[in-house]
């Protein structure tokens, strides 16, 4: 089949585009608020575009424009009929859609960030959508939250431990969180942040730069090896444990 | 291809259209749709109208679906004919049959005409975007391809739902009832969530529907395929045995004579539905993209 790359509904490999990075977690656990820090932090040295999936209205992509951290247009909502998980893992097709017309109108960019609807441990995204994703917890869900694992705590790329400002006034104990979610994800990283308090997450934009480089170097050169396979699997991401 | 025809209106079909209620959410946030019986009457309502029209269009897209493949199939059995012919052609040409692209945006036109709200056409075409793309995988088709180029915004949906159909081997009737199908069972579920409902209720009320399903597809079918006169199935756009002469690829499609009815496909209008559709668009908060 010729491809037709003056329309939009093509679904490319890896080459040539940019690397999208899901980020889910549950509702309030800090996903929009990291977006926002990822996009101050990272906005300087990348060419950047945001899909949100807000579960009602479009709160979360508002929020994002008000912030002032990316051009307006660079910010696309997708709405999800009740479903916040199945756009992102069932039925990916609005937001693949969404994210290749931020590249048709932006590109080339070097990063989509597709920032889930607030959903439950279950939720993770589909391969086919994002090539690496972060799995945002917060403290005051309680510290048993990764021991229950599921399999946004144990599969995602990243997992952020949020809101740690707060452990002491509900009784978490960082310690054993930190613990339990090294058990149940085999040596994937794992980042304790503040967001709130440390104005940014720095830790978090400093892995993402290091995914977004690993990509750029295995998908740079499009056309020497257009007939390769298709995206990686986020697995070899080359990843460093970063505990703060 | 009844198996095909499952699998393509299986609401699991990853093609976005989950976040799609069809007018429900706005029904629902004015109270007029609040239970079980208003839904079956929104449902009658939407069948009797939209889903005819989107019946019609996706029975005459599939049509013209069906003519691309039996022109391009001669072509792929013949690879020598393919290549020395790619020489000849157009730099875009490699041998395949030449792309109906003025049929497609005809055909979208009409979807077009028939489609008064402009939210509605924004869905609609949004729908047909991602069916498009999503089909594209499954069953790559040179229907698909053509339509892609075509109308590279979107079509409307039932078009990319009757050029689906066409792609993976349904005929024109089945894809009229995957399109009386979809244009109830989107709406259906949506209420389902929204009203918390039961479901078992509301699969009911659908079970109830199945013979106007039925008979909405056979009419829609009818009306995008009335009696040709002399015309044969052989009439429609075939290629010439021996590979030459099928047609100028500048031109729309020479044989395909299905277009001569496409103005008087059914145009049902459903003004409430239209009202639905633009408030939607207004609406603060919302759930569904349509």
């Amino acid at each position: 089949m010729g491809a037709h790359h003056d329309d939009r509904h093509d679904a490319p490999d890896g080459h040539d585009r940019a690397l999208r990075l899901g980020i889910g977690g549950p509702v309030g656990s800090g996903k929009t608020a990291l977006v926002a820090a990822l996009c101050r932090g990272l906005g300087p040295s990348m060419r950047l575009g945001v899909v949100t999936n807000d579960i009602y209205t479009t709160e979360d992509a508002d929020f994002l424009r008000r912030a002032g951290v990316l051009d307006p247009e660079r910010i696309l909502a997708v709405q999800t009929g009740c479903c916040p998980h199945t756009a992102i893992r069932d039925d990916i097709a609005a937001n693949l859609d969404a994210v290749e017309i931020l590249e048709e109108r932006f590109g080339p960019l070097d990063l989509v960030i597709v920032e889930s609807g607030g959903d439950n441990l279950t939720a993770t995204f589909s391969r086919g959508l994002a090539d690496a994703q972060i799995f945002v917890l917060d403290v005051s869900g309680g510290d048993k939250v990764p021991r229950k694992g599921g399999p946004g705590v144990t599969t995602a790329d990243l997992l952020v431990v949020n809101k740690t400002d707060l452990a002491p006034l509900v009784g978490a104990d960082l310690a054993v969180m930190a613990r339990d979610a090294q058990a149940v994800r085999e040596g994937r990283p794992v980042l304790f942040t503040s967001i709130r308090e440390d104005g940014g997450a720095p830790g978090v934009a400093e892995w993402v730069s290091g995914v977004v480089h690993s990509w750029r170097h295995r998908h740079g050169h499009a056309h020497d090896h257009a007939d390769g396979p298709g995206p990686d699997g986020s697995g070899e991401i080359p990843v460093t444990v970063d505990r703060a | 291809m009844d198996a095909a025809l499952l699998l393509l209106a299986d609401s699991r079909l990853p093609a976005g259209g989950h976040a799609h209620s069809g007018g429900v959410e706005e029904a629902v946030r004015v109270g007029a749709v609040t239970g079980p019986d208003d839904l079956a009457r929104f449902l009658r309502g939407r069948l009797a109208t939209a889903g005819l029209v989107a019946a019609a269009l996706a029975a005459a897209a599939c049509e013209l679906g069906s003519s691309v493949i039996d022109a391009a199939a001669p072509a792929r059995r013949r690879p020598a004919d393919l290549a020395s012919e790619s020489t000849g052609g157009g730099p875009e040409r490699t041998g395949g049959p030449p792309e109906p692209i003025a049929l497609w945006r005809r055909l979208d036109a009409e979807a077009d005409a028939r489609t008064s709200s402009p939210a509605q056409r924004e869905a609609a075409r949004t729908q047909g975007r991602l069916l498009v793309r999503t089909a594209r995988r499954i069953w790559p088709s040179p229907v698909l391809e053509t339509l892609a180029g075509a109308v590279p915004e979107g079509a409307h949906h039932p078009i990319a739902l009757g050029a689906a159909a066409a792609a993976a081997g349904c005929d024109p009737g089945q894809a009229a009832l995957a399109a009386t199908y979809s244009s109830v069972t989107g709406p259906a579920t949506a209420a389902v969530r929204l009203l918390g409902l039961d479901p078992v209720t509301v699969h009911r009320l659908l079970a109830d529907l199945a013979p106007s399903l039925d008979e909405t597809a056979r009419a829609a079918h009818t009306a995008a395929r009335p009696e040709r006169g002399a015309a044969d199935p052989e009439s429609r756009w075939t290629p010439h045995p021996d590979g030459e002469g099928t047609a100028d690829p500048d031109l729309a499609d020479p044989g395909f004579a299905g277009d001569a009815w496409w103005a008087a496909l059914p145009a049902a209008a459903a003004p409430a539905l239209d009202l639905l559709a633009e408030n939607h668009l207004k609406a603060g908060t919302r759930l569904f993209v349509s």
